[in-house]
C-alpha cells in the first residue's frame, strides 16, 4: 500500500519530520569536517561561539539574520503561490539600487527617519520590477518562472556591475561603488537594543532593518493567511485548475504574488547598503538570496519557521566566519555545503523518512 | 591584426568556449527529454572539474582524470535521481541543493587537500589533455582561407573538443533512432503509457539520469584539465546555467543543441574580443552587454517571440505509480 495519503498528526509533519532532515543534513556535514581531519564538535563548538560567544558576534549573526529573513519572506511569498522565485538574489541586487538612487538624493537634506520610508518604497519597487518580467512571462506567455528568474538574475548582475563601472562610480576612483552615505542616507545601529540585554554592538552592523524586516514577518502571515488574496494565492499554489475553476484570476495572482515576493527581496538590500556599508557596492547580496531557499523550505514557508531557520543560518554564517579563523582547514565555503545539505534534506528529500514514520505511528496506533 | 586573422583567432576561442556548453546542453538534453529537470548541471560540471583535476594530479594521467570527474557527476546524478524519481521530491529544489554542494565542497576540500585557497596543483604533461595536430597542417597552412582556419581552428584542438562533436550526432542518433531513445522520449512526454506498456519509468529516468552525469564528466574534466591545467574554484562561473539557456534556445533538439552552444560560445570569445575596443560610431560597446545576451536571448525566446519552445510534457512531474 502507498503510505502517501496517509495523514499524520502535526507534531510529526511539522516538528518531526523537519527536524530529523535538519539532524541528516548537520550529520552529514559532520562527516565532511571529519573527512578533512577536523574534530566535528570543536567545529561546532567554535561555530556557536564564535555566532553567540560576544555581543559583536551575536551582532553579526542578527545582522546576517535580518538578509535571510527578508530573502526567505520573499522565497515564501512565491511558494505559496506554487511559484519557485530562484531570482531573489538579482531582486535584491537591483532593489540595492533603488534604495542607494534614494538614499543618494535625499542624505544631504533630511535626517534618516525621512529617507527611511522612501528608501523602503524605493527598494522595494526596483526587486519588484525585477521580478515582474518573469512573472509576466510566466502568467502571460507560460515560459517556467524558474528558468527565467535565472536569467534574470545574471542579467541583473551584469547590468549592476555595468552601472557601478560606467556610471554610479565616484570619478577618479577606481573602486566601482557609490559615494558614501551621510548620516541622512544611513539606517542607524541598534545598539541601545543590545545595551538592554547587557551587551555590546560593537562595530558589527545590526541596524534598523532588523525592526523593519520583523515588521514584514508580521506583514506577509497577515497577507497570506488573513486576506482574501492571501487565501487566492495559496488556492493557486495547491491547485492552479481549482483556483481558475473557483474563479480566481491565474494572471493577477501570479503577477502580485511575484511583484510582493521581489519587493521583499528588494528591501533586504536596505540591510548591507543602508545599514551596513553606506554605500552601493558589487555583488553585495553575496549569495543571501538563495539562502533564502534554504530558509523558506527549513520554515515551511510560514513566517515564524522562516525567522527561527533565518536566525539558523545567521549563526552559520557569522559562526563559520569565525571558525575558518580558528580552523584554516575549514573555509567559510562549508557554510555552502550546510546551505546546500538543508536544501537537498529539508526540500527535496523532505519526505524520505516519511513512509517509515507512517509504519511506527500506525503501530503505536493499534498498540 | 587584419580582419581575416582576427576572424580566425575568434573562431578559435568560439571553438574552445563552446566545449563545455556543448556536453553539459548534451547532458541536460538527456534529462530533461525524460521528463526530469535538471538545475544540477552547474554543480555538476564544477564537481567533475574538480574531481578529474585532483585525480589527474595524483595518477598525472588525464584518461584517469576524466574517468574521476565522471564517477563524481555520476554520484551527483545518483542523488538527483534518488532525490526526484524514487522520493518524487521537487527536481529544482534538489538541482539547487547539489549545486550549493558541489560549490561549496570542491572550496573546502580543495583547501584541506592542497592548501592553495581552492586551487589545485598545475598539471603538466599527461595529467592533461593536449592539443592534437591534424596531419598536413604545415602543408596546407600557406592555402589562402582554408589554410588558416584548418590550422588553428580545425587543428589544434584537444580530444575532448573532437568528442564533444561525435556527440552531437550519436545522441541524436540515441534520441531518435533507438529503442531506448524513443522511450526516453516517451517517459518526458507521457510516463503513464510507458508504464502501461510495462517498462519501468523508473529504471528509465534513472539511466537518463545517468546519461547526463556522464556528459556531465566530460565537461568538468575540459574545464580543468584540458582547456586549464588545474581547479580553480567556481570555475564552471554560471556555464551551467548558460548550457541550460543553449537547451532551452534549441527546444530540446540535439543538433540545433550545437548550433546554440557555438552561438553563445561566439558572443563569449566576441565579449573577450571586444573587451577595450571602440566601434566606431558608437564609442566603446559595454562588455556586460554580450555577457548579458544569451540570457536576453533565451528569455525572448521563452516569451514566445522567436518561435515557441515547447518543453517536453511531464518534466518536472514526479510520476507516481499508484494512487
Amino acid at each position: 500500500m502507498s503510505t502517501a495519503s496517509v495523514p499524520l498528526p502535526n507534531w510529526i509533519n511539522y516538528g518531526l519530520i523537519p527536524l530529523l532532515n535538519l539532524i541528516v543534513a548537520f550529520f552529514i556535514s559532520g562527516l565532511v569536517v571529519w573527512w578533512i581531519g577536523e574534530n566535528p564538535f570543536t567545529a561546532l563548538r567554535l561555530l556557536i561561539e564564535g555566532a553567540l560567544g560576544r555581543g559583536d558576534a551575536v551582532g553579526f549573526t542578527l545582522f546576517y539574520t535580518t538578509s535571510f529573513i527578508f530573502t526567505g519572506l520573499s522565497v515564501a511569498v512565491a511558494f505559496h503561490a506554487g511559484l519557485f522565485n530562484i531570482g531573489s538574489e538579482g531582486q535584491a541586487y537591483i532593489g540595492g539600487l533603488g534604495a542607494a538612487l534614494v538614499a543618494l538624493a535625499l542624505d544631504q537634506y533630511v535626517p534618516w527617519y525621512v529617507t527611511m520610508p522612501f528608501a523602503i518604497i524605493g527598494a522595494a519597487l526596483f526587486g519588484a520590477g525585477w521580478a515582474f518580467i518573469p512573472a509576466w512571462l510566466q502568467a502571460k506567455r507560460g515560459s517556467h518562472i524558474v528558468i527565467t528568474t535565472i536569467m534574470f538574475n545574471f542579467i541583473g548582475a551584469a547590468l549592476m556591475v555595468y552601472l557601478l563601472v560606467n556610471v554610479l562610480i565616484v570619478p577618479g576612483k577606481m573602486a566601482p561603488e557609490t559615494r558614501t552615505f551621510l548620516p541622512g542616507g544611513q539606517l542607524p545601529k541598534l545598539d541601545w537594543l543590545m545595551a538592554l540585554f547587557g551587551a555590546k554592538l560593537g562595530p558589527a552592523p545590526f541596524n534598523v532593518s532588523f525592526i523593519i524586516a520583523l515588521v514584514m514577518c508580521y506583514l506577509v502571515w497577515l497577507l497570506i493567511w488573513r486576506t482574501k488574496l492571501g487565501y487566492e494565492m495559496r488556492t493557486l499554489g495547491i491547485s492552479p485548475s481549482a483556483a481558475v475553476y473557483a474563479g480566481i484570476p491565474y494572471s493577477r495572482t501570479v503577477i502580485i504574488a511575484m511583484l510582493i515576493s521581489g519587493g521583499l527581496a528588494g528591501m533586504m538590500a536596505l540591510n548591507p547598503v543602508m545599514g551596513a556599508s553606506a554605500r552601493l557596492q558589487v555583488e553585495f547580496v553575496g549569495g543571501a538570496g538563495f539562502v533564502g531557499i534554504a530558509v523558506s523550505l527549513m520554515g515551511r514557508s510560514h513566517p515564524v519557521g522562516i525567522i527561527f531557520a533565518a536566525l539558523l543560518f545567521g549563526i552559520l554564517y557569522q559562526g563559520g566566519a569565525d571558525l575558518s579563523f580558528e580552523m584554516p582547514n575549514i573555509t567559510r565555503e562549508m557554510i555552502v555545503v550546510i546551505q546546500g545539505l538543508v536544501i537537498l534534506f529539508a526540500g527535496a528529500l523532505e519526505y524520505m523518512f516519511r513512509p517509515a514514520l507512517v509504519h511506527i505511528y500506525q503501530r503505536f496506533k493499534r498498540a | 591584426m587584419d580582419f581575416f586573422d582576427i576572424v580566425v583567432s575568434i573562431l578559435g576561442s568560439t571553438i574552445r568556449l563552446s566545449i563545455p556548453l556543448l556536453f553539459t546542453a548534451l547532458a541536460g538534453l538527456f534529462s530533461e527529454r525524460a521528463g526530469i529537470f535538471d538545475i544540477g548541471l552547474e554543480g555538476k560540471m564544477l564537481a567533475a572539474a574538480f574531481a578529474s583535476a585532483c585525480v589527474a594530479y595524483v595518477t598525472g594521467n588525464a584518461w584517469l582524470g576524466l574517468l574521476g570527474g565522471i564517477s563524481v557527476s555520476l554520484v551527483f546524478s545518483l542523488i538527483h535521481g534518488f532525490a526526484s524519481i524514487t522520493n518524487r521530491g521537487n527536481q529544482i529544489v534538489s538541482g539547487v541543493a547539489l549545486n550549493f554542494v558541489a560549490a561549496g565542497l570542491t572550496i573546502v576540500l580543495g583547501q584541506a587537500w592542497f592548501g592553495q585557497g581552492g586551487r589545485t596543483p598545475q598539471l603538466t604533461g599527461e595529467g592533461r589533455f593536449a592539443p592534437i595536430i591534424l596531419p598536413f597542417v604545415d602543408v596546407v597552412r600557406d592555402v589562402p582561407i582554408i589554410g588558416p582556419l584548418y590550422a588553428n581552428v580545425i587543428s589544434g584542438n584537444n580530444i575532448l573538443t573532437y568528442l564533444a562533436f561525435a556527440a552531437v550526432p550519436l545522441s541524436w542518433w540515441v534520441l531518435f533512432r533507438t529503442r531506448f531513445g524513443l522511450r526516453l522520449r516517451a517517459v518526458g512526454e507521457n510516463p503513464g503509457a510507458v508504464d502501461t506498456a510495462g517498462i519501468s519509468v523508473t529504471w528509465l529516468r534513472y539511466r537518463a539520469v545517468l546519461v547526463a552525469g556522464f556528459l556531465c564528466g566530460f565537461s568538468g574534466a575540459y574545464l580543468a584539465i584540458a582547456q586549464s591545467a588545474a581547479f580553480i574554484k567556481d570555475m564552471s562561473a554560471g556555464k551551467g546555467y548558460i548550457a541550460l539557456a543553449a537547451l532551452i534556445f534549441a527546444k530540446w533538439k540535439p543538433v540545433p543543441v550545437m548550433f546554440a552552444c557555438l552561438l553563445f560560445g561566439f558572443l563569449d570569445a566576441f565579449a573577450n574580443f571586444m573587451q577595450g575596443k571602440a566601434v566606431p560610431g558608437i564609442g566603446e560597446v559595454p562588455v556586460q552587454i554580450f555577457q548579458a545576451l544569451p540570457y536576453i536571448l533565451t528569455c525572448i525566446l521563452l516569451a514566445g517571440f522567436i518561435g515557441i519552445a515547447h518543453p517536453p510534457k511531464a518534466g518536472g512531474v514526479p510520476y507516481t505509480k499508484e494512487r
